[in-house]
């Protein structure tokens, strides 16, 4: 089977790097698939949740937007924070969907309603990953 | 001659400074290691963006014009980040920047403002009468990249105004544990590096050349700010180390020195005694 190698990285440190046969994310003009000998590609990334699959195997990574670049020879992540299933703290992303939400409901004007929306959406994809990953060691 | 009581306490206070001279050796060779690793573990990011910058620096623009952050303006002002520790005791590190910045400042025709990061860099500049336009102090031996975002956010900002037209980035660059060499770089107007035609790659843009170029322009000043904050931090340490063990080498040949007058005084003084004994003895025989 065809494989791509795919690198995560962020200012920080790389996050990811192996050979993998699709990766799953967010673009700005939605998710997109990504399987081996893809045409070159640079776009813009959402914050959400990156799905890689290898061989039967499926991991997901929480992504708070960044760069996603294809090339011939592997994909690239610029991601601005990456963080994997097992890294996430649910309590504050439940904490900082909570502050989200009351902003959004209340609109306060001193307040950045698009940087609120930013959060929330950064939030509710880590929750998501998380409770993925409390599901799935449920069932096993 | 000083007396024996004298110089045991002169000895014991030597010892006291040669024990915290020691400790703060350990302590930063134990963080050497760690902050080098740090920095390196920034290469592959920054690697990555400097040359996606470069592959969509030579994009042709849509309305022809360049991006503000790439466009070469006309100097009237300048903008040095000059990036020091908050804490001293590392030898010349921090000294040989300010000197080289200050240098560099009085080369200039034009002014120039500055934005210094740390308190060493800070305490020198006020002292000699530069404009400061912002001061970052209390940053973390541990920086992470959220801690240098209102750094970047001022540089960005005022260059974006036009409140200066050309911004250097000075810090110290880790080169070997023994070196560190004061550098000054050109952070804005963003120069992208050349790309060899052949590794040049066309890419699909989404959702275009330009709104791409919008986000990572800002990004990549900040990885540059970001890679010298832990370009400092690496420095720091192993100044800090070198210095402290050659403080605690000096204090060890001065106690060495200190013993041998303190034996000397006091077989001198073991000698008078007998001969002051041996002279009253015989006065009296």
């Amino acid at each position: 089977m065809a494989t791509l190698r795919l690198e995560i990285v962020t200012a920080e440190r790389t996050v990811f790097a192996d050979d993998v046969s699709e990766v799953v994310a967010w673009g700005v003009e939605g998710q997109l698939g990504i399987l081996p000998h893809h045409a070159s590609l640079m776009t813009m990334l959402q914050p959400g949740d990156l799905l890689i699959k290898k061989d039967d195997e499926e991991h997901y990574l929480v992504i708070s937007g960044g760069f996603l670049e294809v090339r011939p020879d592997k994909v690239i992540i610029l991601a601005d924070a990456c963080e994997r299933a097992e890294e996430i703290d649910v309590e504050r992303a439940e904490a900082a969907r909570r502050r989200a939400e009351e902003i959004l409901k209340t609109r306060p004007p001193e307040i950045d309603t698009a940087a609120a929306e930013a959060a929330l959406r950064r939030s509710l994809a880590r929750i998501k990953v998380a409770e993925r990953r409390r599901r799935r060691k449920g069932a096993m | 001659m000083a007396s024996v009581q004298v110089l045991r306490r002169r000895i014991r206070s030597v010892q006291g400074t040669q024990k915290i001279c020691r400790a703060m050796e350990m302590i930063a060779t134990a963080k050497m290691k760690r902050t080098q690793d740090q920095a390196m573990a920034g290469r592959p990011y920054a690697e990555r963006i400097s040359q996606i910058v470069a592959d969509l620096a030579i994009h042709p623009q849509v309305d022809g014009k360049a991006h503000p952050l790439l466009q070469k303006r006309e100097v009237n002002k300048i903008a040095i980040v000059h990036i020091t520790t908050d804490r001293g005791l590392c030898g010349g590190l921090n000294a040989n920047l300010n000197r080289l910045v200050a240098n560099f400042i009085l080369e200039q025709t034009i002014p120039a403002t500055l934005i210094t990061v740390g308190r060493k860099g800070r305490t020198f500049m006020l002292r000699n009468g530069q404009d400061i336009r912002a001061e970052f102090t209390g940053i973390s031996d541990r920086p992470t990249l959220l801690e240098t975002l209102p750094i970047s956010r001022v540089v960005i900002d005022d260059y974006a105004n036009g409140d200066v037209d050309l911004v250097y980035l000075a810090y110290p660059r880790f080169v070997t544990t023994m070196v560190q060499r004061p550098t000054i770089e050109v952070l804005l107007p963003v120069e992208p590096t050349e790309v060899p035609p052949i590794q040049r790659v066309e890419y699909i843009y989404e959702p275009d050349p330009g709104a791409v170029l919008d986000q990572l322009l800002p990004r990549f000043v900040e990885m540059q700010v970001y890679h010298a904050m832990l370009e400092l931090i690496a420095c720091e340490q192993s100044a800090r180390m070198v210095a402290m063990r050659s403080a605690s080498d000096n204090a060890k040949d001065l106690i060495e020195d200190l013993i041998l007058t303190l034996n000397k005084v006091r077989q001198e003084t073991i000698t008078k005694e007998i001969c002051d004994i041996s002279g009253g003895a015989e006065a009296l025989a």
